[in-house]
């Protein structure tokens, strides 16, 4: 069952006041998705701790890394459901889990950072492995 | 609680399972898992060493909602996120 929305907003706050657009929907993340060409990222954001204490700050700091996508955008999972069920069948080959990240280009899935791979982490390692994966899938620094 | 709880947890044991899941909790006698999933040596031409490196890899399909494994039949417990992914 959904948690209530006024709690929730400020998990999804934390990602929008960076510049990550709010995949809401379906129709959202087809439309996100389908925006070529380039790298996009998809967070799986979650109401769990490691959410809050460690995906969405390694998230902000990756963010500020010279290399980073082209757009990114995000899904909340057990909130908004049709489109963070959309999102995961992009990367079904992937067992579902969030908090999670995910790295497309032209649409397709190139690299996948699962949950276990940020529970008990640093913002900062968790930031380092995102950043690693910009390196070698975003090509030129933007300013 | 245990430091383990909420983390994904790969408990080997001294037979021919081995299991990767959520640790909801390490009691005196068993080690209870969420959306687990387990594999037996050999099962489908797969060794446990390489059904751990592509759990390691790609995460895990929570097969079981719940899995309790004696204490007596484990022989190790390690964080999912501390085995190197190729």
């Amino acid at each position: 069952m959904p948690y209530d929305p006024a709690l929730v907003q400020p998990m999804r706050d934390e990602l929008t006041r960076i510049g990550v657009a709010e995949l809401a929907t379906a129709e959202d993340v087809d439309a996100f998705l389908a925006e070529r060409p380039g790298i996009s990222m998809i967070v799986v954001n979650s109401v769990c701790g490691c959410a809050a204490g460690m995906a969405r700050p390694g998230v902000r700091l990756a963010l500020g890394h010279s290399l980073r996508p082209d757009r990114v955008g995000s899904v909340f999972a057990g909130q908004d459901v049709e489109a963070t069920a959309r999102a995961r069948a992009r990367f079904a080959e992937y067992p579902p889990s969030s908090p999670s990240v995910a790295l497309f280009r032209d649409g397709k899935i190139v690299w996948f950072l699962p949950r276990h791979r940020i529970e008990g982490r640093t913002p900062e390692a968790v930031a380092a492995e995102l950043t690693k994966a910009f390196e070698a899938h975003c090509g030129a620094p933007k300013s | 609680m245990s430091e383990l709880h909420g983390v994904t947890v790969v408990v080997d044991t001294k037979g021919a399972r081995v299991y990767v899941g959520r640790c909801h909790d390490i009691e005196a006698d068993r080690i209870i898992l969420l959306d687990a999933d387990g594999h037996a040596e050999g099962e489908g031409g797969v060794s446990k060493d390489e059904f751990v490196r592509r759990a390691a890899r790609v995460g895990v399909w929570g097969r079981e909602a719940r899995v309790a494994i004696p204490t007596s039949e484990i022989a190790s417990i390690r964080r999912l996120g501390e085995i190197p992914v190729e």
